[in-house]
């Protein structure tokens, strides 16, 4: 049954009239059919259509607050929009320090976690490891948020203050007033960007932990076993093949941390002290956050002070939208992400 | 794989016999074991902790002048460290060296990490002890509790009662949306598809206190002039919707084609093929990624910090007046300096933790299996379902029925899910 019907038509041995009537090959949809793409495509409308309210929204109301203020929205120190003088220099540079202290915590352990459970955990305990990970990540913030002032406030003082003592060397580490003299009570290292940074770090484990161990088990057995089979030690199989293979799973899985340390706002709001201006001493007791400052001055604020925050938002919401697609885009153009579907 | 078999026929018809040496009278060594602990790592180990703990006692107390419970283990896991290396190098190579360091290193991140983390659970539950033991902290709202009362008086019902509304008011909108868009997705495709993908993965990194600010500044400022359950339940649906399409996407996109292709080549329409093939093989992972979505949602708090309000008595009005929730009572508890409250405050975080805890082990069990896994006795209620189609599609083709009519009461019928291997 290889030459089909019209093949013989062509050739001639068939007779016009015994061919049978060409088939229309497309078809119209049923009733139900035509429904279900009516309301699929429509929740898909509906979804993008919440979607973009928020972004444009947003962005329609912080034109107001950024016409006011100009470029001096990204230099000003200060918030205060009732003197039209206002600006997310400190808040901005508060979160970007609580988010890279975060990353400092959160990396090696998320890295170390993930090998141990692609690597060296087996059976039983894999699983295990693997569903605990998981459900770490689904621990509300505000239970870290307590944990971190009931807990490590006061059992990270000492710390604090023995660092600030030997490193105080190094600008960032020192904890002094304004004339440049130490300060060793503990009041002056509760409330850093330094603890806030070691309980977000903790909050984004999990995350990183997920992203790096998936990209890590895809590595190919062949090039495990060929690493063995060299004479490696496990630590060089890893070294030579899994960290090469998952580089994209773990630079994704950073990033993908770091846009959930950027915007965490409770456990942040509840360990700060607030203040507006930028502290390069990360622990020193006073740091920001943008989001910790919309939840601290969105209820007393009128129409316009309103529309600054939003601004504030606004910019917020771009750097971790920028942040997230770099990293999806890096999965899935590394090796090991190529099939995954993260 | 044809060139293979080719490969092997040619070396059969070169070499038309395998010959095996014989095993006869050489002896058999005792196995060897591929994966064991040594004594000698073992000793290692415990021999490296322990003088490791006894070098930081010795600085510590003696030569030199250090202090602080940290600072103490820091010290004798960096002298663990170097004298477990000094007692593998003694009868290893560096590659081997750097194997055991590393090995140890990786394992101390894993157990620092699940030790910290289940330290932060563990401190929120024996904290909360204090309050959990009251009935009334359940079945009681702080109307007519002080900050000063005793734990005996007052609790979170309130609480309680507006996280299950608000949530259940958002689930409302997000698991037909959600998971109808998913299917947009998946099942129909295209360029629109592809755009309304790249919205929800978006808005999965929207911040969720940005969330909370455009529903005050959208419902509350123009449209409802107050803050309300209604309000909350919308700031937490902006945070969920993004997550349950994405896991409900991915979900769906593990259904096998084979079947999807099966259904339309016997003629099922789109909508049948939805309806009576992906659903059902996908039943667990969108149950599983929905309750996922359901645990981070009760869990936010900054989006209700700005629209729910606080109170502290019993509304089930979702559109009037402010409507508390968990996380937000938790953390207004523990604003107030008073012990009572601090404790009432741990509580609701227990509470809080519990409910997300239950909802993510409801979760592993639904969802443990794979998109088209069966359970044994899903298997056989298929099997015997087809076995019925088979029985009828034969009575009404007219033709006696084979095997399958013979042996009814068997549960090796054929069937697809189980001639899968």
């Amino acid at each position: 049954m290889s030459t089909t019907l019209p093949a013989l038509a062509r050739a001639g041995k068939l007779a016009d009239s015994e061919l049978p009537p060409p088939r229309d090959l497309t078809s119209r949809p049923s009733r139900s059919d035509g429904v279900f793409r009516v309301v699929a495509v429509g929740a898909g409308v509906v979804t993008v259509g919440i979607m973009l309210a928020v972004g444009v929204f947003l962005s329609l109301r912080a034109v107001d607050a950024v016409q006011v203020a100009g470029l001096s929205f990204l230099f000003e120190q200060e918030w205060s929009p009732e003197t039209q003088v206002f600006g997310i220099a400190a808040v901005l540079f508060g979160t970007v320090t609580i988010a890279l202290i975060a990353m400092v915590v959160a990396v090696p352990l998320a890295l170390g976690t993930a090998l141990l459970i692609s690597e060296v955990a087996q059976g039983r305990l894999k699983s295990t490891l693997v569903t605990l990970v998981d459900l770490m990540a689904a621990v509300p913030s505000v239970v870290f948020g307590l944990w971190g002032v009931f807990f490590l406030q006061a059992s990270v003082i000492p710390v604090a203050t023995w660092i600030s003592t030997y490193f105080g060397w190094i600008p960032f580490l020192k904890v002094g007033d304004e004339s440049g003299l130490p300060l060793t009570d503990a009041s002056a290292f509760t409330s850093s960007a330094f603890i806030a940074g070691i309980v977000v770090g903790l909050m984004v484990v999990p995350t990183q932990t997920s992203v790096m161990r998936e990209a890590f088990s895809q590595t190919p057995a062949g090039e495990r076993e060929a690493a063995f089979a060299l004479g490696s030690t496990r630590w060089g199989m890893i070294r030579s093949v899994v960290l090469p293979f998952g580089r994209g799973g773990i630079i994704g899985g950073i990033m993908l941390g770091l846009g959930r340390a950027l915007g965490e706002t409770i456990a942040v709001y509840m360990i700060i002290s607030p203040i507006f201006s930028i502290n390069w001493q990360v622990l020193k007791t006073g740091s920001n956050s943008v989001s910790a400052l919309i939840a601290l001055r969105y209820g007393e604020a009128s129409e316009f002070a309103l529309s600054a925050l939003m601004a504030a938002g606004l910019v917020l919401f771009l750097i971790t939208l920028v942040v997230n697609f770099t990293a999806s885009s890096i999965v899935a153009r590394s090796r090991s992400g190529a099939e995954s579907e993260a | 794989m044809m060139s293979i078999t080719l490969d092997r026929e040619s070396l059969h018809t070169q070499a038309p016999s395998t010959s095996i040496p014989s095993t006869e009278g050489i002896d058999v060594g005792p196995r060897r074991r591929l994966r064991s602990v040594r004594v000698e790592d073992r000793f290692n180990l415990i021999g490296a902790a322990a003088s490791g703990l006894a070098m930081a006692v010795l600085l510590f107390g003696w030569i030199a002048p250090l202090s602080g419970a940290v600072g103490l283990g820091v010290v004798a896991y960096l002298s663990f460290l170097g004298v477990y290396a000094l007692l593998v190098s003694l009868t290893a190579d560096r590659q081997e060296v750097a194997d055991r360091l590393m090995t140890v290193l990786l394992a101390s991140a894993g157990i620092m990490l699940f030790s910290s983390l289940t330290f932060v659970v563990a401190f929120t539950l024996i904290r909360g002890r204090e309050a959990l033991p009251n009935v009334n902290f359940f079945v009681e709202s702080m109307e007519l509790a002080g900050p000063l009362d005793d734990l005996d008086t007052g609790g979170i019902a309130h609480a309680i009662i507006g996280t299950l509304i608000q949530t259940g008011i958002a689930l409302a909108i997000t698991i037909p949306l959600g998971v109808v868009t998913a299917l947009f997705l998946n099942e129909i495709g295209g360029r629109f598809a592809r755009f309304v993908r790249t919205i929800a993965d978006a808005m999965t990194a929207l911040p969720s206190i940005v969330a909370g600010l455009f529903v005050y500044a959208a419902i509350i400022v123009l449209i409802t002039q107050q803050r309300s359950g209604f309000a909350a339940a919308m700031a937490i649906t902006v945070m969920m919707l993004p997550i349950v399409i994405r896991a409900s996407d991915v979900v769906l996109r593990l259904v096998a084609g084979n079947l999807r292709e099966a259904s339309y080549a016997l003629g099922a329409t789109r909508w049948r093929t939805v309806w009576h093939v992906v659903l059902p093989t996908a039943r667990s992972g969108l149950v599983t990624a929905v309750i996922l979505g359901t645990a981070r949602g009760i869990g936010e708090t900054s989006p209700v910090l700005l629209t729910s309000g606080v109170t502290s008595v019993v509304n089930v009005n979702p559109f009037e007046g402010p409507m508390i929730s968990l996380p937000l009572q938790v953390f207004d508890f523990v604003r107030s300096p008073e012990p009572n409250m601090i404790a009432r405050g741990f509580g609701s975080a227990a509470v809080l933790l519990l409910l997300v805890l239950t909802l993510f082990v409801l979760a592993r069990v639904i969802g443990g299996r794979g998109a088209g896994e069966l359970s044994p006795r899903q298997r056989r209620a298929a099997s015997d379902a087809s076995r019925r189609d088979a029985l009828r599609i034969s009575k009404a083709g007219g033709t006696p029925p084979a095997d399958i009519a013979t042996s009814p009461s068997t549960t090796t019928a054929p069937s697809l899910t189980e001639e899968a291997p």
